[in-house]
């Protein structure tokens, strides 16, 4: 168990900046695709780019990566209780 | 008896419960916004073209610059935490200047851009938005209700990265006790990934 004194896991600096990189250019991506591309297309790169890049945040700059999994599945939990309670009132109200 | 009274105690710190703790109120902030998406995602199903319209009016350079800058003040903040347990003090202090800096022109970013809609009388009850279909009305509602509550929470973790930042100064944040800069930390980085879904929400949808 980590302690208030345990300096923890030390992430280098250019993991965070490499991170960065991968962000903005996934955004460079995410811009193209809502103005070049075909709507399905620009669509279909909204809902994988956005969780992606969320997801990359969360798991290096949130420092997820190197939690312990207690956090880790109470997080998942969360994030899928919520993915699952969103898509099935948009269901009823996709079929009303 | 006053033996008793003098004797040091240590202090008992619980890091991994103040991280939990930290990372509980971030899901009670998730939920808000989340249902907020579900409202958004909701009425554009109802009005497609509404929305279409009313996304195609913002301006997409602001919106994407912010995300940059947001996504920039992310880094800045994460390495100021590596910075200080690496001993970097000075570094740590520099990161979250930038931070700070980069939180402020964003919402300098959002005032010029809402300026301009208010200019034009699109905001709540203006006279131009009341012109509009239901849709678009609907549409501004959720923009002005969505950036709005985003960018307090920007002025909070604002308050919050400026009041840990006095503490790196003070001496009070170690590379021993790091806590509150790790949790000012998640709070930033939540923030950026609330408007990460916003972006495409608002501003790329249409």
């Amino acid at each position: 168990m980590e302690t208030a004194g345990d300096r923890g896991y030390i992430v280098p600096y250019r993991n965070f900046v490499m991170v960065w990189l991968v962000l903005i250019c996934l955004t460079a991506l995410l811009v193209l695709a809502g103005t070049v591309f075909h709507r399905t297309l620009s669509v279909a790169a909204m809902l994988t780019l956005t969780p992606l890049k969320a997801g990359l945040v969360f798991y290096y700059f949130m420092h997820l990566k190197y939690e312990k999994p207690f956090l880790k599945f109470a997080v998942f939990v969360a994030l899928t209780l919520l993915t699952v309670t969103i898509a099935m009132i948009f269901l009823d109200i996709s079929y009303r | 008896m006053s033996s008793i009274a003098h004797e040091s105690h240590p202090t008992h710190k619980d890091y991994e419960g103040s991280k939990l703790g930290m990372w509980l109120f971030l899901f009670s902030e998730i939920l808000l916004f989340g249902g907020l998406f579900l409202l958004y995602s909701a009425y554009r199903a109802k009005y497609p073209l509404d929305f279409h319209n009313g996304g195609q009016h913002l301006n997409t350079f602001i919106g994407v610059l912010n995300t940059v800058i947001l996504l920039t003040s992310s880094l800045t903040v994460a390495i100021a935490v590596s910075a200080i347990q690496k001993r970097n003090r000075r570094l740590t202090l520099q990161c979250l200047s930038v931070t700070i800096v980069f939180g402020l022109l964003f919402l300098v970013n959002k005032y010029i851009e809402w300026s301009e809609e208010i200019r034009q009388g699109i905001y709540p009850n203006g006279p131009e938005l009341l012109k509009l279909p239901d849709g678009e009305k609907i549409f501004y509602g959720l923009y002005y209700s969505m950036t709005g509550l985003h960018g307090f929470h920007v002025v909070a973790g604002l308050v919050v990265l400026a009041v840990t930042l006095v503490s790196v100064r003070r001496g009070t944040i170690t590379e021993t006790n790091f806590n509150r800069l790790e949790n000012a930390g998640l709070y930033w980085h939540l923030i950026d990934v609330i408007w990460i879904f916003l972006l495409p929400l608002l501003y790329l949808a249409a």
